[in-house]
């Protein structure tokens, strides 16, 4: 093994780390974490040594990163068949679980349409959410409308707030979007909490009640579950469809090269209002669900975190990959739940994360197909 | 009440402008919204406290208040320099190349983590500032203010000159601007462009240090999640002055704060925290290189 500069600039960075955290953790701390390191660091060397000793010292791009060859098709079909019977025989907590995780998969889905396949990064997406779930709980307690009706007329706001907030991604550049979005998020949120007429302020909306399916009433958490399953089954397929569309790819070509789509007759102002109009959509939907499953809303499950928490899901799971976006919203619900005690530090693991992956993955763990 | 207000407005505004002339730096040299600056505020207000603390077991603020307050501003500043420069090696260098949204993603992944670190290690209750001083007021027409006021207000103008004069008069200060103008160029006439990026994310860091130990002094309690709306309405500050400018970010600084004080007093206070995104999203969408911007700059 040569030695080089930069492996000893990396040396280096250890007690560096730890030096740095001293104030924070005191010394006992910093010298558990430069233990910690340097074991992490052994460890991840040996795991790169054995693999190249297996390799034949050479790493090839091919060997390391392995093709997945599966049939979806089988693999679609065996996880369509769990996830159908999954009510059968867990018991509620884990149907409550997946339920969530449901709901975050739509969310995920939406906002996927506008940074996955628009490529605009969008940080204030729990507004939509929030509009969705404050109206649909609005409709059915003051007013007295069914869940349905209710449903109706919540998507249309939520989408008309899209519609209001691409007025501003059609004049700014990426990361200027990115903020004006988290702006708009965060007006949202404080407006949901000084409105105390409309939406109580903080001590939110309490006692949505339960929604009606062909006069059936969906009190049971297992016959709710077959509800957003069905949404989810929705969302995916009519995502696709559009994706393969013409739709779909306009906005693929406004991702890559705006001028260059504009010059083959692509109408990207059209198409940013489309985009953001169709994620807040999906947006809409999960927040009808949300408030129709906690039968309570408030305006602390819309924070700027929680759009983060979803932009993360579309990110680590593969921007623009249905797929990935999936798994992401899995990961990212059910692992925290099955770590509880870990539960404190899954906002620090979620950090770390996001600059790993796009540090070493940036195209996310399932890379999308174009 | 008039005046009150303005007094007000010109304190916060100088935090303000302090954090701001971070963004509008780092923004100048690598065109990064860096989303963990308001973090380094944060991690400057707690380690202003931990300092102190420890100063004041080691007797040191009994031998001389004055000498511990100093002592404590220096070791704030030296370790949130120490911090925004292992930021920016560790998450923003090696995407220098990436997608442009990669490291603004980075950058939300190092604030979101930094926050947490610091809740983890610090606990989530507020943190204290001992009072060292009595609280003297000057009378001046009908209005007060403390010392404290003049101090953050003066020292801030001073910090800011002294950017200012290193950034227009320095060798380094000529190196910074010519990255900002071409990092390319800049690099073909020798300028070691590492460097300076690593230099401005110290100086940029430094500052907010000084701005978060002058808070945690101001307010008397600090909490982890502080940075992230100050670290937006320093961007405001920022993008309302002209984003890469630094006498902007200082303008942009006092303007945002007296809107905040006013806006609070007269219109309502509820929405304090609103007034910034509004200007925010008015400024992106009426005259986006803000007041003292140049023309023909993105965004």
């Amino acid at each position: 093994m040569r030695i080089s500069l930069s492996k000893i600039k990396t040396l280096f960075f250890i007690p560096w780390l730890s030096f740095l955290s001293l104030p924070f953790i005191g010394a006992k701390g910093a010298c558990y974490l430069f233990i910690g390191i340097c074991a992490a660091g052994i460890i991840f060397i040996a795991l790169r040594r054995v693999g190249q000793v297996r390799l034949g010292g050479k790493i090839t791009k091919e060997l390391t990163t392995p093709k997945l060859s599966y049939n979806p098709k089988y693999f679609i079909a065996v996880s369509m068949l769990f996830v159908l019977v999954l009510p059968l025989w867990a018991d509620n907590y884990y149907i409550d679980v997946a339920v969530l995780a449901g709901i975050y998969i739509i969310l995920a889905i939406g906002l996927n349409v506008i940074i996955g396949y628009a490529g605009l990064l969008n940080l204030g997406f729990a507004a939509f959410y929030a509009i969705g779930a404050y109206s649909s709980a609005l409709l059915t307690t003051a007013l007295g409308l069914g869940f349905w009706s209710a449903l109706f007329v919540s998507l249309i706001l939520t989408t008309f707030s899209g519609f209001l907030l691409a007025f501003p991604a059609l004049r700014l550049r990426g990361d200027y979007l990115a903020i004006i979005t988290l702006g708009f998020g965060e007006i949202t949120r404080l407006t949901l909490n000084n409105w105390d007429k409309l939406t109580h302020g903080p001590n939110g909306i309490s006692g949505i009640p339960v929604p009606f399916i062909f006069g059936f009433e969906l009190e049971n958490l297992k016959h709710y579950y077959y509800v957003v399953l069905f949404f989810v089954l929705f969302a995916v397929i009519v995502v696709r469809r559009t994706y393969y569309s013409r739709i779909g790819r306009a906005w693929l070509a406004i991702r890559e090269d705006e001028t260059a789509a504009e010059a083959m007759g692509v109408d990207a102002t059209r198409y940013k209002f489309l985009a953001f109009s169709f994620g807040a959509f999906w947006a809409g939907l999960a927040g009808a669900l949300f408030a129709s499953k906690m039968r309570f809303v408030s305006p602390e499950s819309f924070s700027f975190m929680e759009s983060v928490f979803i932009a993360c899901m579309v990110i680590l799971g593969g921007l623009g990959s249905i797929p990935g976006v999936i798994l992401g919203s899995l990961i990212l619900v059910v692992l925290p739940e099955a770590l509880r005690d870990f539960q404190s530090y899954r906002m620090l693991a979620l950090g770390a994360g996001l600059i790993l992956m796009m540090i070493f993955r940036p195209q996310g763990i399932i890379r999308s197909r174009e | 009440m008039f005046l009150q207000q303005i007094i007000n407005g010109l304190t916060v505004g100088a935090v303000y402008a302090l954090i701001a002339l971070g963004y509008t730096m780092v923004y100048g040299v690598l065109e990064l919204i860096n989303f963990a600056h308001g973090e380094i505020y944060m991690i400057g207000a707690y380690l202003g406290i931990i300092f102190l603390g420890i100063l004041t077991v080691l007797g040191v603020t009994e031998y001389s208040i004055i000498l511990a307050v100093l002592l404590t501003f220096i070791l704030a500043v030296l370790f949130c320099s120490a911090y925004g420069f292992t930021i920016e090696k560790f998450a923003y260098k090696p995407l220098r190349k990436a997608a442009r949204l990669n490291p603004l993603i980075s950058a939300i992944g190092v604030s979101i983590f930094l926050q947490n670190y610091v809740m983890l290690s610090q606990g989530e209750t507020d943190k204290v500032f001992p009072t060292l001083f009595k609280t003297s007021y000057i009378e001046f027409l009908n209005a007060t203010m403390t010392t404290l006021q003049v101090f953050i207000f003066f020292s801030s103008l001073l910090l800011m000159l002294m950017l200012h004069l290193f950034v227009m008069k320095t060798r380094t200060g000529k190196a910074m601007r010519a990255v900002a103008q071409d990092k390319v160029m800049a690099s073909l006439l020798g300028i070691n462009v590492d460097r300076i990026i690593s230099v401005t994310f110290i100086i940029g860091s430094g500052l907010a240090a000084v701005a978060g130990v002058m808070v945690a002094m101001y307010y008397g309690r600090v909490n982890y999640f502080i940075g992230y709306i100050a670290g937006i309405k320093a961007f405001t500050a920022a993008v309302l002055g002209g984003i890469g400018s630094i006498p902007g970010a200082m303008l942009g600084g006092f303007i945002l704060g007296l809107i905040e004080s006013f806006g609070a007093s007269y219109l309502s206070s509820e929405f304090k925290d609103a007034y910034a995104f509004i200007i925010l999203i008015i400024i992106l969408l009426i005259k986006p290189t803000g007041l003292l911007g140049k023309t023909g700059d993105k965004p």
